[in-house]
């Protein structure tokens, strides 16, 4: 007897084909040019990372003008700190000194933001108060110097 | 208070404890529960058809079809869920061109792939071919090249040749199973292989989401096979309603002892998250967890199951009971994923805290899309039920 194929299956496998070779063409045509360059990554999204604006300049930048209020914080619990957590991006006020450009945190919630009293928070890592306690009233920096916390003013 | 830290305190009041800065955001969705709760159906549909299929349940033979253009109709739509929560649909395709085997998210367009085009379409293909080179011959106009576009071309209908459809589809289910299980059984490795979650992390997780599937497609197919039967005016066979309810009874029994198992598990080894997750499950998860997914979902269709499988009761009754335990299983489905996907980013990993999630409405990650999501396949079946109608098909003599 003759092998018998059965028509369907060459039509299916020629569907098929043709499939995975549109796929083919299609992936020749949209895989970016510098894919695989470096990593299994498009090498130019490197480029593109470093287009965005910079926000945040380092502390190490601050210091080039503000030198003693790193003298302060250096010696006290504030240390490990950075500016830029408490005065918000400075990258634009490292640029212009203006003194627009750059955040000067104040109120009682924002101390409160990291001392507030929070069971999940260990004691030992973060000491905590009150703030419906600890001189209700006053703000933290008429008495703190937020640089330099243990330094008490009047 | 400084705008700058304003968004910070909105969202943080939300949360207890302690959490880390970046769990305050739940980064997985709604449109992330829908995702495994479509392929689930997919699966469990699938798999309905096979066992008619494979082991030769003469019985089932009305929701063959049905089960098979189900499957279909949801597959078709099981990605989109990913690709609207993640908002870049114009990028979708990348996954598929520079895959990266180490990367087991990567590999799912081909798991997907290989579902849909090798086993699903071929599957439909083989099983309709027939009656399309028949439906093609009958027709007028554009239908009939529509059929024929259908049929590749290939308008054989010797009884040899028709044959070989047969031996065909045959092998592609046997293939087919393996394939469906993967499918599935991967979607529930995604989340058992995050070490870093205990809610997720057990090697059991893509066991139970297999398992869950079934118990959700051969609901889904019940509940399919009465609305299609009632539209069509024609009577709803009981005998096949009593044979896909022991099935389901079955499965969710086996699904329920996975489950249970898992907690088991759990509880006994009681590991320094347990803490946490004991709180986490009375608290935040009570409802969604006891409630929807165990009393609704499991043990009132179990004990509805037991009744059905003893004592046979008047004919309405039964059917409506069915309808119901259907309804329920799939709401009970719906929230085992709800639990695992939402579940397992409402606690901290600090094991410290809890986070929390408000669901939103509009926009292309909210409640609005999920329910589109999966109000569209029921659309898409209707078409395909009208395109490729089981009731019409050409008899096939019995044997293989
Ligand atoms: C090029 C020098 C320079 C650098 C670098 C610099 N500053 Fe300044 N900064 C100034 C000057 C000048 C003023 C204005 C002083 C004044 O008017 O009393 C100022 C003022 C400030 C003020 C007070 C704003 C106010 O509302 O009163 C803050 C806070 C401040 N700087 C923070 C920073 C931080 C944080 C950095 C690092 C990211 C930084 N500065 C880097 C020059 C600099
Ligand atoms: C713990 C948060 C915190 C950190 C860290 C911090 N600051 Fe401040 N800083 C403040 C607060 C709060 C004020 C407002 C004080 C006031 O209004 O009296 C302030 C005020 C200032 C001022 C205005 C002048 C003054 O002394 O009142 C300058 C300049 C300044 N900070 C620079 C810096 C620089 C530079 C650093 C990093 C070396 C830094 N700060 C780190 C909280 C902080
Ligand atoms: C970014 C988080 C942060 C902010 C904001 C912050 N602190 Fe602190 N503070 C710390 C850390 C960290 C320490 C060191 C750990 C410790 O000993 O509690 C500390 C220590 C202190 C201490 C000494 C506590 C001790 O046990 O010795 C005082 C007092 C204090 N801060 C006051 C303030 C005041 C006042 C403000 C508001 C101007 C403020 N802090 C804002 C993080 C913060
Ligand atoms: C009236 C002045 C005053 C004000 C206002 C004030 N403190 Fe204090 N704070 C003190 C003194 C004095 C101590 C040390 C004695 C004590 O523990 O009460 C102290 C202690 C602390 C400590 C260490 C607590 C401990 O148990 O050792 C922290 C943290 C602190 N303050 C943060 C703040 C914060 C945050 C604010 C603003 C919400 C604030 N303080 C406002 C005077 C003040």
């Amino acid at each position: 007897m003759k092998f018998y194929v059965p028509p369907q299956i060459p039509r299916l496998a020629l569907a098929f084909a043709i499939f995975i070779t549109l796929f083919l063409v299609l992936r020749h045509f949209l895989v970016p040019d510098t894919f695989g360059k470096y990593g299994h990554y498009r090498a130019a999204s490197l480029i593109d990372n470093a287009q965005p604006e910079i926000h945040y300049a380092g502390q190490q930048a601050c210091f080039k003008c503000h030198q003693d209020i790193e003298d302060k914080k250096a010696q006290d619990v504030h240390s490990e700190i950075h500016c830029e957590t408490c005065h918000g991006p400075g990258e634009k006020h490292v640029v212009s000194s203006k003194v627009e450009d750059i955040l000067k945190p104040s109120g009682r919630e924002f101390c409160g933001s990291c001392h507030i009293i929070n069971a999940g928070k260990q004691k030992s890592a973060i000491n905590q108060i009150d703030l419906n306690k600890h001189n209700v009233g006053k703000n933290c920096i008429e008495c703190h110097n937020p640089h330099q916390p243990w330094e008490m003013k009047k | 208070m400084d705008p700058h830290y304003q968004h910070l305190y909105d969202i943080l009041a939300h949360s207890q404890g302690y959490i880390f800065p970046n769990e305050i955001e739940l980064q997985w969705g709604i449109l992330i529960v829908v995702y495994p709760f479509i392929t689930g159906l997919v699966a469990g549909a699938f798999i309905l058809a096979s066992l008619e299929r494979v082991f030769k349940v003469r019985i089932l033979q009305p929701t063959y079809q049905i089960a098979l253009l189900t499957a279909l109709s949801f597959l078709l739509v099981a990605t989109m869920p990913l690709i609207s929560h993640l908002s870049q649909p114009q990028r979708a395709y990348e996954i598929m061109i520079t895959p990266h085997s180490s990367s087991a998210m990567a590999i799912f367009g081909f798991v997907y792939l290989w579902y849909l085009m090798v086993v699903l379409l071929l599957e439909i293909w083989f099983d309709y071919r027939h009656s399309m080179v028949v439906w093609a011959n009958e027709k007028k106009g554009i239908m009939k090249w529509v059929y024929r576009i259908l049929t590749l071309g290939v308008s054989d209908i010797s009884p040899r040749t028709v044959r070989w459809d047969r031996k065909m589809g045959y092998i592609i289910t046997v293939v087919g199973i393996p394939s469906a299980f993967i499918l599935h059984g991967y979607v529930g490795f995604i989340f058992g292989s995050i070490k870093a979650n205990p809610w997720w992390s057990t090697p059991l997780m893509p066991i139970i989401f297999l398992f869950s599937a079934m118990v959700s497609g051969i609901a889904l197919v019940m509940i399919v096979y009465m609305v299609i039967t009632y539209f069509r005016k024609k009577v709803i066979d009981l005998d096949v309603l009593d044979s896909i309810g022991k099935y389901l009874f079955f499965v969710l029994i086996l699904d329920f002892t996975l489950e249970g198992l898992d907690q088991i598990h759990r509880i006994y080894v009681a590991e320094e998250s347990f803490e946490i997750i004991k709180l986490l499950v009375s608290g935040k998860l009570y409802l969604t967890l006891f409630i929807a997914q165990g009393l609704v979902g499991t043990i009132i269709p179990l004990i509805t199951l037991v009744f059905l499988q003893f004592y046979k009761h008047k004919i309405r009754v039964r059917k409506t009971m069915y309808f119901i335990v259907s309804i329920l299983v799939l709401i009970g489905v719906y929230s085992m994923r709800w639990n695992v996907v939402i579940g397992g980013q409402l606690f901290s990993k600090s094991f410290s805290g809890f986070t929390s999630f408000k669901v939103g409405l509009i926009g292309l990650d909210g409640t609005l899309m999920a329910a589109f999501w999966l109000i569209l396949p029921i659309g898409i079946l209707a078409f395909l039920l009208w395109l490729l109608p089981p009731w019409r098909m050409v008899k096939e003599e019995e044997e293989i």
